[in-house]
Parts: C-alpha cells; structure tokens; sequence
C-alpha cells in the first residue's frame, strides 16, 4: 500500500519469468502497488520478501478485538482522518469503571444499569458494551474474583487494570477466553505483561509517561516480543493535551505510516473530569476525535444515551444514507378500513414514523416510498417525493388492492405537493398530517379515513 | 531520536468579523489551524455560546425542563433578555422571532421588530435575529429590523438565496450583519458568500449557516460539511469560504422526540433534563470540533458544560 511500484520490485525475484500472468516483475510490481494485482500471483517471492509487503499492505491503524461473543469490540482499522473522506468504521467501546474497593450494592448497581442500558433505534441496538474493572488492592483473588463476576453476569467486554503483574497474570489466566484487554504495560513491567499477553492471547495496553516518546518506546519493545494487539494509552489526563496526541497518533498512524503509533488508543475520560456530566464532555470530545476505547466512572442512561447517538452519527457511512426497503408495511394488523400513510425510505424516518404508529396501537398501512435515503424535506426539495413520484407509487404498490376507502396520509412537511397528489390520484383525497412524527398517534386516535 | 509529530500545512485562515459594537462587542473567528488544533497554527478568539431567547412565549412548545431556568421572564423577551446577560453571562444573545411564523401567530413585520428593537437596546452584548426560514416574511421583518436597530451591527439570520438580495441589501444599507445560510452544501454555501459579495457586502460582515442537524437526526451531515468548509477554507485556499460559522443548535435539539421526552413517558432514557441537557452538549462539542465559531444554546446547564470544555481546549 505505502510502499510505491519500484520499492516493491526491488523486492522481487527480477526474473521476468512471466508467472504471474503479466510478462515482468517490473509490471507486476506496478499492479501490485496499484492494488490491481495480490501477491499470491507469483510462486517464486522470497518469504522475506512476503514478510515485508505484508507488513506494508497492514492496515494504518492495527484492528484488534477486545471481548468475545455478543459484546466483543472490535476497534482500529482505521484509513482516514476526516469521515468525509472514506468512513470511520469501527466505533469506541464504551466502558465503565469498577474497582475492587467499590462496595457490593455498587457494584450491583452498575450491572443492573448496564444491562438496561440498551436503545433500540433505526433498527440498531444501542448499548455501551465494556467494563473496566481495577484493583486497587493488589489482592489476585478479589480481583479475579470481581472481574469474573461482571464477565458472567454481564458478558461485557472487559479491561483488566492493575499495577500488579500477579493479580493480572491471575484475573487474565481465569477470563482468557474472554479475551479481556491487560491493562497496563509500562517500563517497569513490559517485560513480564508482554509474556502474560503472548500466553493469554490477549490484547495489552501500554500507558506512557505522558509523552509519545515513552509510547513508542513501549510499543517498540513489545512488537519486537512478537506483539501484535497493542492500545496506547499516552498516560496524558488533560484534555487539550491528550487531544493533541489523539491528532498526532492518528496523523502519524496514516499520513507517515508510523508503526510504533499504528495501535487504538484508550482514553479515561473517569480521570479527566471531576462529575459525570463533565465526563461525559470529554467522552463526546473523543468519540469525534479517534478514540477506540473511552472509560467513564458510571453507566446512566441520561448521559450514555446522547453519547451512543453521537457515536451512531460519527460512524455512519457518509456516503450513504441508511435506507430502507420500497413497499407496503402494514402495522398493528390493518384492514380494508384502516387509513394509509405514506412516507420516504430514509430509515431514520421510517423507523421514527413506525414507531409512532405501532405506538399509537391504531391500525394503519405505511407506505414507503423510495427517495434513495433521503428525508422527506430533502427528498421534496430534491424532486424525489413529490406529485408525481408519491403519486405513481401510490397507484402502482398495490395498496389499491388491500383498502376500500380512498384517503392518504401525507407528512405535515409536504403539504405543499397536496394538490399535485389529489391530481396523480383522482377521486382521493389527500390529508394533511402532521408535521411531528410525535404527532401521529394523537391524529390517528381521530382520523378516519373516507 | 525524538519522535516529530507531523504538521498540517495551512495556506488560509478565518476572516474575523465583529459582532455588536461598543465595549461588547464580540471577535469571532481568524483562526488559521483547525478547530482548536493551536499546536500548528492560532486560534486568537475562542469559540462563543450565544444564548437563544423567543420574542413569544414558548409555553406548549418548549419541554418543562427548557423552560424551568426561564420561567419568570418567558412571557417578556426583555425581562428574558436581560436575564440572560444578567444572570448567565450570555455574551451574545439570539432572538428567535418565532411569532412572525406564516403557519403559527404570523405577527404583523413591524410589530416583531419592534420587539426585537426593545431587546437590542436592553442588552448591551451583540444580537443576532434569527428568523423563521419564510423568504417573504422574513424578508418583510428583517427590513423593519435592519431600519430600527441601525447602528447596531446586529447579526440577521438566516439569509438564503431566495431572500439574500433583499434582506442583504438593508444589512449593507444600515451596515449590520449578514448570516448566509445554506442546506448543508459546500458549493451551495460558497456561492451564496459569492452573491453577497457581488451585492456589495464586505467579507467582514458575513458569517456561514451550514444549517445544523440535531444529534441522531442529521448531526453528521452538518459535522462533515463543515469540516469541508474548514479544509477548503484553510488548506485549499478557498476564499470565499474563510467565513466564521453559526449553528443554531438549541433549536433542533430541543425538537428531538428524546429531548422532550418526559421521566415518566421514558424512565428507561434516565433523567429528563440531564438527557435533554446533555443532547445540546453533546451536539454543541460535536459542531465547535467541527469548525463552528458561535454555538446558539438554550440551557443553562449545557451552556456552562461548553464553556468548561472551550476554556480546557483553548
Ligand atoms: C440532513 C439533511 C440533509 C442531508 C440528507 C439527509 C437525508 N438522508 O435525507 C443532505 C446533506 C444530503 C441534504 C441535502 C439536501 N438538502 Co437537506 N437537510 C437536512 C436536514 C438538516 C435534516 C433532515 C433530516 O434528516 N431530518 C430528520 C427526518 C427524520 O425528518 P423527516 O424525514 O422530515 O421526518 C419527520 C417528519 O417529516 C415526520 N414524518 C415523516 N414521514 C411522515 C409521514 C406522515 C404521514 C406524517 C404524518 C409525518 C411524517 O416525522 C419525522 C419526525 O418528526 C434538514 C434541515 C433540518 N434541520 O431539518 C435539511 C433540509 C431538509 N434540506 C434542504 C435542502 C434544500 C437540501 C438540498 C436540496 C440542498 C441542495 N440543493 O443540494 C439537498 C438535496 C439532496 C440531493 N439533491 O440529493 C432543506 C429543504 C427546504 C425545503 N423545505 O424546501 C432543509 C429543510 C434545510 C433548509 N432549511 O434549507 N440535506
Ligand atoms: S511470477 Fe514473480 S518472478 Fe515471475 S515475472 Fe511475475 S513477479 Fe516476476
């Protein structure tokens, strides 16, 4: 990928046997750097070589999963700065922090508020998925003991912290099948976690003296232990720095393809802001801006929830509006009676008027018309939900068919193309809903349609 | 060898425009980096929040936790105003002239503007009119206001290319000025500052509306723009996009069924006016990270969980 055509010929047998289906290594070598060609194609590249292309070719930033089953987090595997450009792809897990010095009801408390915390949205669920449990003891068997009590109950995701290689080497041996992050690695002790990640299979994170010096100090040393799955935690608690080094990390990761830097990173917002609220600030700093894991001191719906949805908008494809299929949905066991709404195909509104109508308990057929993803005030500005378009499909989905009456509903928003609507649909009668979404189950309450 | 962080190279930087006049009087913009990114470039005047009031009561529009810190002056835009600035330090406040909707109360053009008039003189920090997006009424009252407050250098929002011609000639003639809107469009927001500047208004009275989308309703599309308008702003040399940026942010928030949801009607959301104030911080750190120099907020308790996080980054 980085690597540019002549870079990766000098790496080739040079022989021009012809193999690969092209007549020169040189032109190959071209294909490859092109991305048009993979390496596989030539039997006789030397494993060094391999070695090196494939190292090269690597993704920017090192994907990695922390967790197993449901919960699992896969983060990393990032290729741009700026979502415009391509896509963020994989979001931060969210984590919240207990430690064992925390009392039981505490403790419990936390789980129950975890587990509840879940939003079902655009056909999503929405839910923080990871705990951070911390001893703060040294004492190996509290602290096993604690994290796999969360692991069971919960199956979230977890981050193993202590300063204390033995309880580590304890609570990481127990859950290794749960692949836990160890947290943390630091010049004192990489020698010995770099040896409890490689037995475990777990990824380990390294926490630096709060320079990236120090960070690609640590990462060096254990890439060159045969390391892989690394998380960088630059040490920094201040925001405007620790900002600065998320820029910096991600930066030198893509642009210059800096190995040692080429890892997620963790951020602690719990240690970076003295109330939830305020933490919640610097969660919301960091989930625009490259983080891969973010702990915060509690869970609670009110602060998580806004937090998960600006992780959703962060993270959604911005080349491409979440959709949802052309057709009839029929709610709440319709009948030839029951009225008929009709709306555009960006799942956002669909979802959100859906909703509204099983809500509202009424029976009622929605109809949804594409409009390539876009909302209805979009869509009608740009010509794709109006008179003529709604009209058409209104007339040939079917719903004809399947209702005596001959009203339509249409959004408060496109009032303005009633009149069109009432000439597409002769002998119909085109009602107004409202504008709000919000609204529906009150309107439906009253409207019969004739 | 000491690892060298590599810098972004910036060959513009952000007009600055003055809001107000007198001591009050409020710099934004002139930033040459991205968005607090001061390790490689300045950032000389820290991003504000503007305080939204409405010129009509929000009573049965506004959820009971907006409402609760305004309570006594709802009903009185003045009396609102001056709290405000008063009791919240509001350093520039946007008066939302609400009552002059078609498909509301449509109050007579001159009637709001005099409203609008009573509160630019009972305050003395920069004001900004934000109208109802209705080209013909919001052209009728923004002329009445543009006449009344001569003198004020009041900020008139939104100006759109349907309306620009008009509304932007009495902002030249009474020398106020002009907020040029757009729907979440770079060209689209490029040549409307291009227009402006050939109905003769100076580069230093325009501030850009990207339009803003509410968190979980269209937020991403409103971040990413405006990081467009940033990078053509500062690293392609786009001239006529080295505007500071407005969002108006309260006003699509507080319209999210989430934020209006109730304790009650919600219990698995958590606590209303946390959720609803977090909503607005959230979006409003979002849009600041994104490039916006003034954030129009309403709650008091999100505006100061903004002003803590301005003051950390700057
Ligand atoms: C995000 C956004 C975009 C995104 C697209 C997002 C998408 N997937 O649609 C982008 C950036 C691509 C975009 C582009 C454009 N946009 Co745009 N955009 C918005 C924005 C900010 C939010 C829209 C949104 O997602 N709303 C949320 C969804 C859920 O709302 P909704 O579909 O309307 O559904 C609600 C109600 O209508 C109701 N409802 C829905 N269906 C039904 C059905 C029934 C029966 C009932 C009763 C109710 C009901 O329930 C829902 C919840 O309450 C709005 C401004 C704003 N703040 O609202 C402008 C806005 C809609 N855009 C606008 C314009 C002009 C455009 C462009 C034409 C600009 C241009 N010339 O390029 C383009 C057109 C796109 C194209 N050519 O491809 C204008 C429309 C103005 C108008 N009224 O004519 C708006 C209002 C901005 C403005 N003030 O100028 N836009
Ligand atoms: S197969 Fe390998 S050695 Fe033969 S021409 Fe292709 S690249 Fe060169």
């Amino acid at each position: 990928m980085g690597l540019t055509g002549i870079e990766i010929f000098k790496l080739l047998p040079k022989t021009n046997c012809g193999d690969c289906g092209v007549p020169t290594c040189l032109a190959f070598a071209m294909n490859l750097a092109s991305g048009k060609a993979e390496l596989d194609a030539c039997p006789h590249v030397s494993e060094e070589a391999k070695e090196k292309l494939a190292a090269d070719s690597a993704p920017p930033v090192r994907p990695l999963t922390v967790g197993a089953g449901d919960y699992a987090v896969k983060v990393g595997g990032e290729t741009v700065l700026f979502r415009h450009e391509k896509t963020f792809v994989n979001k931060p897990g969210l984590a919240t922090l207990v430690t064992t010095d925390e009392d039981e009801a505490s403790v419990n408390g936390k789980l129950e508020r975890f587990k509840a915390c879940q939003f079902e949205r655009v056909d999503l669920n929405l839910r923080p998925e990871m705990f951070a449990v911390k001893d703060t003891s040294g004492d190996a068997a509290k602290f096993t003991a604690l994290a796999k009590k969360i692991s069971d109950a919960t199956g979230a995701a977890l981050i193993l912290m202590s300063d204390s290689v033995d309880a580590l080497k304890a609570a990481a041996t127990e859950l290794k099948d749960q692949k836990p992050m160890i947290y943390a690695a630091t010049a004192d002790n990489a020698d010995a976690l770099g040896e409890l990640a490689k037995e475990t299979g777990c990824p380990l994170a390294v926490k630096g003296d709060g320079t990236l010096d120090g960070v690609i100090a640590l990462t060096q040393k254990l890439t060159g232990m045969g390391l892989k799955d690394l998380i960088i935690d630059t040490g920094t608690r201040d925001l405007k720095k620790a900002f600065e080094e998320q820029i910096h990390i991600r930066r030198a990761a893509i642009k210059d393809r800096f190995r040692p830097l080429g890892f997620p990173t963790i951020v602690f917002a719990n240690e970076m802001a003295d109330d939830l609220l305020n933490e919640g600030v610097v969660a919301a700093t960091f989930i625009a801006k490259y983080a891969a894991f973010i702990v915060m001191s509690d869970v609670k719906p009110e602060v998580t929830f806004p937090l998960l949805l600006e992780r959703l908008n962060i993270y959604t494809d911005p080349q491409r509006p979440m959709t949802a299929e052309q057709g009839i949905y029929p709610i709440n066991n319709p009948d030839e009676n029951s009225p008929v709404l009709v709306t555009c195909n960006f799942s956002l509104t669909y979802f959100i008027v859906g909703g509204e109508i099983e809500s509202s308990r009424q029976p009622a057929w929605l109809l949804v018309q594409d409009t390539e993803g876009l909302s209805v005030m979009t869509a009608w500005a740009a010509g794709k939900f109006n008179g003529e378009t709604v009209g058409t499909f209104v007339s040939k989905c079917g719903i004809m068919d399947k209702v005596k009456h001959k009203s339509i509903v249409i959004p408060g928003y496109a009032a303005a193309i009633s009149g069109e609507l009432e000439e597409e649909l002769p002998g119909w009668t085109v009602v107004v809903g409202p504008r709000e979404a919000s609204h529906i189950p009150k309107f439906l309450k009253e409207f019969k349609p004739e | 060898m000491a690892f060298e962080p590599a810098k972004q190279k910036y060959t513009g930087s952000i007009r600055e425009v003055v809001l107000g006049t007198g001591d009050k009087a409020v710099k934004i913009g002139g930033r040459s980096a991205y968005p607090f990114y001061t390790f490689e470039g300045e950032m000389p005047n820290p991003p504000k929040v503007a305080m939204e009031i409405w010129d009509k009561d929000p009573n049965g529009e506004w959820s009971e936790v907006a409402l609760e810190p305004f309570k006594d002056v709802v009903s009185d835009p003045v009396a609102w105003a001056k709290k405000c600035v008063e009791e919240y330090g509001a350093e520039i406040l946007v008066i939302q002239t609400k009552s002059a909707d078609p498909n509301a109360e449509n109050k007579p053009a001159v009637e709001v503007a005099e409203v609008v008039k009573k509160v630019v003189d009972a305050v003395d920090v920069p004001v900004v009119v934000w109208g109802v997006a209705n080209h013909e009424k919001d052209t009728e009252v923004m002329r009445a206001v543009a006449e009344k407050c001569a003198g004020k250098n009041v900020a008139i929002a939104p100006v759109e290319e349907g309306d620009y011609k008009q509304i932007g000639a009495a902002c030249l003639g009474y020398k106020h000025t002009v907020v040029a809107s757009s729907p979440i469009d770079v060209n689209l927001a490029k040549q409307l500052n291009i227009l402006l500047n050939n109905l003769g208004v100076p580069e230093n009275k325009i501030v850009i509306d990207p339009t803003t989308g509410g968190l979980g309703y269209g937020l991403e599309y409103t971040y990413s723009v405006m990081e467009r308008i940033t990078q053509a702003a500062l690293t392609q040399g786009d001239d006529k996009l080295q505007q500071p940026i407005i969002c108006n942010v309260a006003n699509e928030v507080w319209k999210c069924k989430e934020a209006n949801q109730t304790t009650e009607e919600a219990p698995e959301l958590g606590d209303q006016k946390t959720r609803g104030v977090m909503m607005e911080a959230v979006t409003a750190i979002d849009l600041l990270l994104a490039g916006a120099d003034v954030v129009v907020m309403r709650h008091p308790e999100a505006i100061q969980l903004v002003k803590g996080f301005i003051e950390k980054m700057m």
